[in-house]
C-alpha cells in the first residue's frame, strides 16, 4: 500500500464497536469532517457512501458473530486530497482481487457483492490490505477540488 | 427508515423514507418480503422519493423485491431514486432489469 508521508494539515481518528446503528454515525462523522474542503453535495454523497461501505464491511464481514472494534481515520492534505481509513482487526479476507471483484460476495441475501466496486468508482483511488485472522485496512483517496469562493 | 405499505388501484406501493443502509435493509427486505406475499401484486412501485442516503444495501433490497416479483410474474417499477441512489444503481447495472421512472 502507497504511504502518504507528507504531513496532513488536519486529522480526525474515531474508534467504535461494530454496531449496525454506528453505520450512520461513521457517515456523519465523515461528512462534517470533510465539509473544511467545501465539497459539492455530489463529492459529499459519495464520500459518505464509499465510508458507509467499508464501515458495513467491517461490521458485517469482519466479525461475523461478534461485535469487534472499528477504527476510521480522516486526512485532509494541503492539495485538498481527503484519505479515508477504515480499520478492522477481524477474519480479514483470503484474496483481497477476488473480494474486489464485482458481484463478488460471501454474504447472504442482504449483501450485493458492489461494495469495493461503489468504493472504487465514487473515490480516486482505493487500497485494500488484509491478512487472514488479522484484519483489514482499507484506505480511500479523493481529491476535492477548489471551488470559486464567489457563491 | 420508515417503510410504508399501501395497496393502491395501480398495484403494491412501497414507499421508503431516510436513510437505506445494512442497518435498514434487514428490516426492509421483511416488510417487501410480507407484503408481497400477502397481496401478490402485479405490479410493485418502490417509491424512493424520500430516501436522503442510499449505499450498496440499497441493491439488495431491489434485488429481492424483483425476486419476489418475479416469483409472481410481476412487474417493478423504482420511482423518484435521489441522484446518489440513482449513481449506486447504475454502477451495479440495475437498470437492465428494473424500470426507473
Ligand atoms: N473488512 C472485511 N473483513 C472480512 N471480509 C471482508 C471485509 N470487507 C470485504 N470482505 C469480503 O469481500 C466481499 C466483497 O465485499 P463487498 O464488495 O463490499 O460486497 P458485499 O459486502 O456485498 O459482500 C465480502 O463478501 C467479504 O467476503
Ligand atoms: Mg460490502
Amino acid at each position: 500500500m502507497s504511504k502518504d508521508k507528507r504531513c496532513p494539515v488536519n486529522e480526525m481518528k474515531l474508534e467504535f464497536p461494530g454496531r449496525s446503528i454506528n453505520e450512520g454515525f461513521a457517515r456523519a462523522a465523515i461528512a462534517g469532517f470533510a465539509a473544511q474542503l467545501d465539497p459539492t453535495l455530489d463529492e459529499i454523497n459519495d464520500i459518505k457512501t464509499a465510508v458507509s461501505e467499508a464501515v458495513t464491511n467491517s461490521i458485517v464481514h469482519a466479525y461475523p458473530d461478534k461485535i469487534g472494534r472499528v477504527m476510521l481515520r480522516g486526512r485532509i492534505f494541503e492539495d485538498g486530497v481527503l484519505e479515508i481509513t477504515v480499520k478492522d482487526w477481524g477474519i480479514g479476507i483470503e484474496d483481497v482481487r477476488k473480494a474486489r471483484a464485482p458481484m463478488f460476495t460471501t454474504g447472504n441475501e442482504e449483501r450485493s457483492g458492489m461494495g469495493f466496486t461503489i468504493m472504487e468508482s465514487f473515490m480516486d483511488k482505493l487500497y485494500v490490505r488484509s491478512k487472514v485472522g488479522k484484519g483489514t485496512t482499507v484506505r480511500m483517496l479523493k481529491r476535492i477540488a477548489p471551488r470559486n469562493t464567489a457563491r | 427508515m420508515k417503510i410504508n405499505v399501501r395497496d393502491t388501484e395501480d398495484g403494491l406501493v412501497i414507499q421508503l423514507s431516510g436513510e437505506l443502509d445494512h442497518h435498514a435493509a434487514k428490516n426492509a427486505l421483511k416488510e417487501i418480503a410480507d407484503a408481497t406475499e400477502e397481496l401478490v401484486p402485479t405490479i410493485c412501485t418502490l417509491d424512493m422519493s424520500e430516501v436522503t442516503f442510499m449505499d450498496s444495501s440499497g441493491i439488495a433490497v431491489v434485488l429481492g423485491l424483483y425476486r419476489k416479483m418475479s416469483e409472481v410474474g410481476g412487474k417493478v417499477i423504482v420511482k423518484n431514486a435521489p441522484p446518489g441512489a440513482m449513481k449506486v444503481f447504475n454502477t451495479a447495472g440495475l437498470e437492465r432489469i428494473v424500470t426507473f421512472e
